[in-house]
């Protein structure tokens, strides 16, 4: 080819190539933009699903419009990963220019997602990792979260397994930010003796190296963290090592509405403590749930999903107060404080760090209504009531 | 330290071991014979087992569904040699690891196309259910026992087609001296797409073997497709018997790695060091195995004679 | 060439009268891709060495920057000498073993290499382990060059992206360049001259490193925040890709390689004007469409361009 023709070729694909990269719409004006972080893909992706289903009802119930406004929602799949996640999130801030990002599952992508998204003047609504470090010093007035703070849960039950004066516990967890904080949440309120503590990589497959190592310790009772698929993996390995007659197992989000379809029986029995479950007898909850059920072919929700819808409507509570002016945050801020939605977990407050002050229950894994139907997970006894974590006290924020 | 960990540990890496070992068979003779370095054959292990996961929940039978998810498998192989490796022989290995890469990439989606991006759990039919007390207190799982003699029956089968058939004299020659055979007026090309086709099921067996305790899901094969290149280099390439033993040690080296490197060391410097480097040296063991065989014994440890 | 480079020098006016920050950010992650794999061209492209490790480099220069912060030490000419030296020094050690091998056994030396590094990432909790850390701070420079102003940020990199692709060139038309070549196309005759190939190659192997430690640091800078999945194995495929689609042994192509993968990408991926199956599938287009680069279009992107055929 001709030297000339070549560059006036290359130039044109060039500029061509430029001018599509730049030319995205026009702004819209008096518009919602979410964008929703949550993981779609491999072992984590059930649980992304249940959130988005969650999401797209919470929609449904406000006639798809947050705040009275014409609503945008975005989808972001951080696989898993913190880098992924950070991506994303940045993608979701500086390229289409959201007014709220929500969502995402695991506190190491919670912790490289939040930052940024806060420090670009960006609401950050976490709908469920709630690491430590975003609940103690490093709260900040424009992350709020409608789940939980990671120590919590297993506050409550180590709190439970205290009180039933069970000793030689072994405790397993993923190696990750979240794992850490189950584990030290659990030794907060249970005293007993400690016989083991494994970190087990995150999503690695195989557990049985880990179970024989527990099964040559002997202990009274094991408690474990395994969220999403790697519950999955965990529980059914458990059983066909032999270990479940063996040893009696404890879980805090490992037993849930999501697992239970893939483990089945295998779960029966199982204690779990929990801020939600499906048997709540409030206003919000009972529509959820049987709304959930309705739209999506008789599937349950979980709490991820829970969390998830009450997301969207704290939001929605948020730009109804500031009237649809979306640069008003310090007016949607307040809105977001006084927590003025019907959540499914019935009513609750906000604590000085944006984490929620709320009960936890004693949940069990009881047979399903006919015999050949799955176990389903049912409210036992309330262990905390009006629960505040152990961080708050070191978040400088005033309100 | 007891005896009965020990012996379950050892079981594990030998789980380990002829898991690895049935992937690795299909991708040292492809690598041996016909110069090829396939990044893509994860993408097999990972559709052998989508098509028995498949195939048992729409069959309702777990041994037709392990038939079906084998032959699919094998078809696949086939197509895939016959459609896109067949131009890549005579091409360097720059090219034939970018070209697999994109087939990683492209078997990945079309996976996620057909069955979605989340992960798909497959259960186990009663009959293989259950633990096994062995010898003592031990207690281990009917289905891993199951997994190791298929391994073991597989090593021996091969070991036979291999050192016994006219098929396998083809596949040994082929190893040694390519040039030779065709010159000899044997067909190269069917002999290539007929390794390539059972390299392939192989994979496809370990995938539908592994679906039902770990979990299915696109980009599995890649987890597990480094280890089985530390496998076939450990080994020597080309070779079924250092593919064998490559499998063994691999297994047994991360597994026991991983289960007593942390106590050792603690026993021997400082609990302290146990903590802070067991897990770290665990992981990185095979790879320091495999950089100090290519260091000292670059052709592996058992080099298919004459290459 | 000249004509890419004025281009990328006008884009931060540009995105700035757009309001688009986004595309300053995508051009911004290009050109530091583009500085990690014109380093990749030298030894893969000029030597021959088929490195299937390189995203060690990229790692160790990050996490140089990430681990100096941590300790509260910020100034950025420190860092990013650091990251520099410390990618040229573990390149030397793995050159040291490795290039001795060539072929396949390259290719898996440095594989093995670089996981082991990535475990090593994985497993240091210190430093996050896993999950990562921030980069609270981004690399300091007195005063002179503030890296929080997208703008100023874009030119720095942009300037060692053209000071390097400047320095391969001269390097590959140097004597130790020429030599290197020889290596590379045939090692025999090059003995036979009397030139052992061995230091070159090691040289060669240990300032790529080097080039690629300083790609790290700016990525670290990049992105605030950095993970072990910065040296994971794919990320060495997707470098080798680049210098491939672009080119492989070409002054430009690098550049046009990184610019190749990273923006379309971006229109696969986020081009809502295409239709739903493309966007929301489009690692499965990049497949094929890497998997006909390779088959068909050997001299890559460069090719296109006037003056650049490949130089053997």
């Amino acid at each position: 080819m001709h030297k000339f023709t070549r560059t006036v070729i290359l130039g044109l694909i060039a500029s061509a190539a430029f001018a599509a990269l730049i030319s995205t719409p026009a702004f819209a004006q008096q518009k919602v933009k979410i964008g929703f972080i949550s993981t779609f893909s491999g072992p984590g992706g059930v649980i992304g699903t249940d959130m988005r289903n969650s999401v797209e009802l919470a929609l449904d119930h406000l006639g798809r419009k947050v705040g009275g406004l014409d609503t945008e929602l975005i989808y972001g799949d951080d696989q898993q990963k913190p880098d992924v996640g950070k991506q994303v999130s940045d993608e979701m801030v500086k390229k289409h220019q959201v007014n709220f990002v929500a969502g995402v599952i695991w506190s190491n992508v919670m912790l490289a997602v939040a930052p940024s998204v806060t420090q670009a003047g960006t609401f950050m609504i976490g709908t469920n990792a709630g690491p430590h470090q975003l609940a103690g010093a490093g709260c900040h007035e424009m992350f709020f979260t409608t789940s939980w703070q990671n120590d919590q849960t297993p506050e409550a039950m180590g709190k439970h397994m205290q009180d039933a004066g069970i000793n030689d516990v072994y405790l397993m967890a993923p190696n990750y930010a979240a794992g850490k904080d189950m584990l030290t949440g659990f030794k907060r309120t249970f005293k007993g003796r400690i016989v083991g503590e494994v970190y087990t990589t995150v999503n690695q497959p195989d557990y049985q190296a880990e179970l024989a190592q527990l099964r040559s310790k002997n202990p009274k009772a094991v408690m474990v963290f395994y969220p999403g698929g790697m519950g999955i993996n965990f529980l059914k390995q458990y059983s066909e090592a032999g270990l479940r007659g063996q040893f009696p197992l404890y879980s805090v989000y490992t037993v849930d509405e999501l697992t239970i379809p893939a483990v089945k029986h295998a779960a029966l029995g199982q204690l779990e403590t929990r801020y939600w479950s499906q048997d709540l007898k409030n206003e919000a909850n009972v529509k959820f749930v049987a709304d959930y059920r309705k739209k999506y072919n008789g599937k349950t929700p979980s709490f991820y999903g829970a969390q998830s819808y009450d997301g969207i409507l704290l939001i929605d509570s948020a730009v109804r107060a500031a009237k649809g002016n979306m640069a008003d945050k310090k007016g949607m801020i307040a809105a977001m404080r006084k927590a003025d939605f019907k959540s499914t977990r019935g009513k609750f407050t906000y604590g000085q760090n944006h984490f929620p002050i709320q009960n936890y229950y004693l949940l069990k894994a009881v047979a399903g209504s006919t015999p050949t139907s799955d176990p389903v997970m049912e409210i036992q006894k309330t262990v905390f009531t009006n629960y505040k974590d152990s961080y708050g006290k070191d978040c400088k924020m005033k309100w | 330290m007891n005896l009965v960990l020990v012996a379950e540990q050892t079981l594990n890496g030998l789980q380990l071991g002829v898991m690895l070992f049935l992937l690795a068979a299909g991708l040292t003779l492809v690598f041996g014979i016909m110069n090829l370095v396939n990044l893509a054959h994860g993408a097999l292990y990972m559709v052998g087992a989508y098509l028995a996961a498949y195939f048992y929940q729409t069959t309702g039978s777990f041994a037709l569904g392990v038939l079906l998810g084998l032959a699919g498998t094998l078809v696949v192989g086939i197509v895939v040699e016959l459609v896109a490796l067949r131009t890549l022989y005579e091409r360097d290995h720059l090219d034939q690891v970018l070209a697999t890469f994109g087939l990683i990439l492209f078997f990945n989606e079309l996976i996620a196309i057909l069955w979605g991006r989340s992960a798909i759990y497959s259960t186990l039919p009663p009959y293989l259910t259950g633990h096994v007390e062995l010898i003592g207190s031990l207690r281990y799982p009917l289905y891993r026992l199951v997994i190791i003699g298929v391994g073991l029956a597989v090593a021996v089968l091969l070991w036979f087609v291999v050192s016994r058939t006219r098929l396998g004299m083809l596949i040994r020659a082929g190893a040694s001296n390519r040039a030779m055979v065709a010159a000899l007026g044997i067909n190269i090309r069917r002999l290539y797409t007929i390794v390539f086709g059972f390299g392939a099921a192989l994979a496809g067996l370990a995938g539908l073997l592994a679906g039902p305790i770990f979990s299915v899901q696109p980009g599995m094969g890649e987890l597990i497709l480094i280890q089985v290149f530390v496998v076939i280099v450990i080994g020597g390439i080309g070779s079924i018997r250092g593919a064998f033993a490559g499998a063994l040690i691999v297994g047994m080296v991360d597994t026991l790695g991983r289960a007593f490197l942390k106590p050792a060391l603690s026993a021997i410097i400082s609990p302290a060091a146990g903590d802070a480097a067991g897990p770290a040296l665990a992981s990185m063991l095979i790879y320091l195995l495999m950089a100090a065989v290519l260091a000292f014994r670059p052709e592996g440890l058992f080099p298919s004679r004459g290459s | 060439m000249v004509a890419i480079l004025l281009l990328l020098a006008a884009v931060p006016p540009v995105a700035a009268l757009l309001h688009e920050p986004f595309y300053l950010d995508l051009l911004r992650r290009v050109m530091i891709f583009a500085i990690a794999a014109i380093s990749l061209n030298l030894i893969l492209g000029y030597g021959g060495m088929v490195s299937f490790g390189h995203a060690a480099y990229l790692g160790i220069g990050a996490y140089a920057v990430g681990v100096l912060s941590h300790h509260g030490i910020d100034n950025g000419w420190l860092q990013w000498g650091i990251a520099i030296g410390a990618s040229a020094l573990v390149a030397a050690a793995i050159g040291s073993i490795s290039v001795r091998t060539s072929g396949i056994y390259f290719i898996m030396i440095t594989l093995a290499f670089t996981q082991m590094l990535y475990y090593l990432g994985v497993s240091i909790a210190k430093y996050g382990g896993d999950d990562g850390m921030r980069l609270n701070v981004r690399s300091q420079f007195s005063g002179l060059i503030d890296l929080n102003d997208p703008a100023e940020f874009y030119y720095l990199v942009f300037a060692i992206l053209s000071l390097f692709l400047y320095l391969s060139h001269r390097l590959v038309n140097s004597r130790f360049g020429l030599v290197l070549q020889a290596t590379r196309l045939n090692e025999a005759r090059t003995r036979a001259i009397g030139l052992s190939p061995y230091p070159y190659r090691l040289a060669a192997f240990v300032i790529s490193g080097a080039m690629c430690g300083l790609a790290g640091a700016l990525l670290a800078n990049q992105t605030s925040f950095l993970t072990p999945e910065f040296m994971n194995w794919t990320r060495s495929g997707e470098l080798m890709f680049m210098v491939i689609l672009g080119g492989i042994a070409t002054t430009a192509g690098p550049l046009l390689g990184a610019a190749g993968l990273l923006l379309l990408e971006d229109v696969l991926q986020g081009w809502s004007v295409l239709p739903k199956w493309v966007h929301e599938h489009w690692q499965l287009y990049l497949g094929v469409i890497l998997v006909l680069v390779v088959l068909y279009a050997k001299r890559g992107l460069a090719g296109l361009l006037p003056g650049n055929e490949r130089d053997d």
